[in-house]
């Protein structure tokens, strides 16, 4: 499996996470996208007419949108990812993957403006991104009371994937991660997956330290 | 510091449109001229000094009273040029510098590349200014993977030079040609007292690996500290030592700092601790 790939594309680490947490090796093609506006030239615009990455090749399937190359790769080998099956979370997972490209257009564009110097309507990504935050911390502190610590199941799905990395970048975009306790929660247990890869901005967890032994009846 | 020559634009992404920009608060325009020079001109419409060197296009609101610094290495021949393009971030172009000059951080913010727990010590290394540079030498550290040319876990040596208030040059071993050193720059042009536009450059001797792999090497190096750096209290680079306790491993941002200070390149410092 080849992935076109921007080391600083959250788009194209939502495929790289995907892919180590199920333990698929990818070929990976580098992509100059900044300075070099590959994706733009002629070879990346033969294979995807939107000029975007990531791309995902494998064999005669070309795929040019991230959320089908997660679900592509857990149908693959991980279908657990899918979620359960029932007609309930299948519609959240659905949900969840579709909102993940309102993440990507508000903080992904607020991101590319301030970071690469991408033009764009600075306010409007914030503002756009915000709100799409709060949203997402409402579904968090919903599944919560429902003792639920993701998205759309009690386990991690490929809609948590899909959402994680925007979120987490937010304030690459200048966007504050401060108000939203459930979302910091949520991050914290999907970078406490095991087999979990970072970004740059993205972070490993520091390893905690040992819980205290207490002998019994010492204290 | 108005009289110092920055990094404005890369050359090869030069055109007749050109692009608009800033340097220290005020708006500028980069462009190409009908004979494919560069261009700069200032906010009110008057020309501004420009030259190309090192990939770049360089100016100055003032009058530059010496030629932009040299980098010999740079004219040798076998070395690759790579532009690795701009990156904002909303800090002090003083603070981006002096993070480039520290190797302490390099276990906790690039780990598993340019270092690794536990081989956090810095040993010692010296210190001087060199005909009005700072120059730090003999900087030894362990690296995983200190370039895309490294296989494996390397000490690497650093020799570290700032040139100019904003711009660090820094030497390091090469590991697929031991009797040279890479080079690896940081360029950096002030937009504001807090907010810069980063435009990392390197010189090295790698002829296997792809243009984009150095380019993305470099990229992720810098964009791990970007978070750091824009997270950083005050905002302003403090160069009054009342608020800060530096240890030995520090030793370099101390000489960069009061050299900064004697030489009067305040801008994008704090002077008082507040």
């Amino acid at each position: 499996m080849k992935l076109y790939d921007y080391i600083l594309s959250p788009s194209c680490y939502k495929v790289r996470l995907m892919a180590a947490l199920t333990g698929v090796k990818l070929d990976i093609r580098p992509v100059d996208f900044h300075p070099g506006a590959e994706h733009r030239g002629q070879e990346l615009l033969a294979l995807n007419p939107a000029g975007s990455i990531p791309i995902l090749e494998d064999g005669d399937l070309i795929l040019t949108e991230s959320s089908a190359m997660l679900v592509y790769l857990a149908a693959k080998v991980a279908p657990s990812w899918l979620g359960s099956g029932g007609a309930e979370e299948t519609a959240r997972v659905q949900q969840w993957l579709s909102f993940s490209s309102r993440l990507t257009a508000s903080l992904g564009g607020a991101r590319l403006h301030e970071m690469l110097l991408r033009p764009g309507d600075f306010g409007a990504l914030q503002s756009q991104g915000i709100a799409s935050l709060r949203e997402l911390e409402a579904g968090l502190v919903e599944q919560g009371l429902h003792g639920m610590g993701f998205l759309a199941s009690d386990r991690p799905t490929v809609a948590d994937i899909a959402c994680f990395p925007y979120v987490v970048l937010a304030p690459d975009g200048g966007v504050s991660l401060d108000p939203y306790p459930a979302i910091r929660l949520w991050s914290r247990a999907l970078r406490s997956l095991e087999n979990f890869i970072e970004m740059p901005g993205i972070h490993r967890l520091h390893e905690l330290k040992p819980e205290p032994h207490i002998e019994p009846g010492k204290v | 510091m108005i009289d110092e020559w920055y990094p404005v634009g890369l050359f090869s992404q030069l055109d007749a449109v050109g692009r608009r920009t800033a340097l220290m608060g005020e708006p500028i325009d980069v462009a190409r001229d009908a004979e494919g020079n560069a261009k700069v001109t200032g906010g009110n419409g008057r020309a501004l000094p420009a030259c190309v060197r090192y990939g770049h296009v360089w100016s100055s609101l003032g009058t530059p009273q010496k030629a932009l610094f040299a980098i010999p290495e740079a004219d040798q021949p076998g070395r690759r040029f790579v532009d690795v393009g701009v990156v904002r971030v909303r800090c002090s172009p003083l603070r981006a510098v002096e993070n480039f000059l520290d190797i302490a951080h390099f276990p906790f913010v690039h780990t598993d590349l340019l270092g690794a727990e536990p081989h956090t010590e810095v040993q010692n290394y010296k210190v001087e200014i060199r005909e009005d540079e700072v120059w730090a030498t003999q900087v030894k550290f362990y690296q995983p993977q200190a370039a895309k040319s490294a296989s494996g876990g390397i000490t690497t040596e650093y020799i570290y030079r700032v040139p100019a208030p904003t711009c660090s040059v820094l030497y390091k071993t090469c590991p697929p040609r031991p009797s040279e050193w890479d080079v690896i720059t940081l360029f950096v042009q002030p937009l504001a007292e807090d907010l810069c536009d980063v435009w990392p450059w390197m010189a090295l001797f790698d002829d296997t690996t792809s243009m984009t792999d150095l380019i993305h090497f470099q990229q992720t190096i810098f964009l791990q500290d970007r978070s750091i750096l824009e997270n950083q209290i005050p905002r302003l680079l403090p160069l009054d030592p009342g608020m800060e306790i530096p240890t030995r491993a520090d030793l370099t941002s101390v000489a960069y700092r009061r050299w900064l200070k004697r030489r009067n390149y305040t801008y994008g410092a704090q002077l008082v601790a507040q």
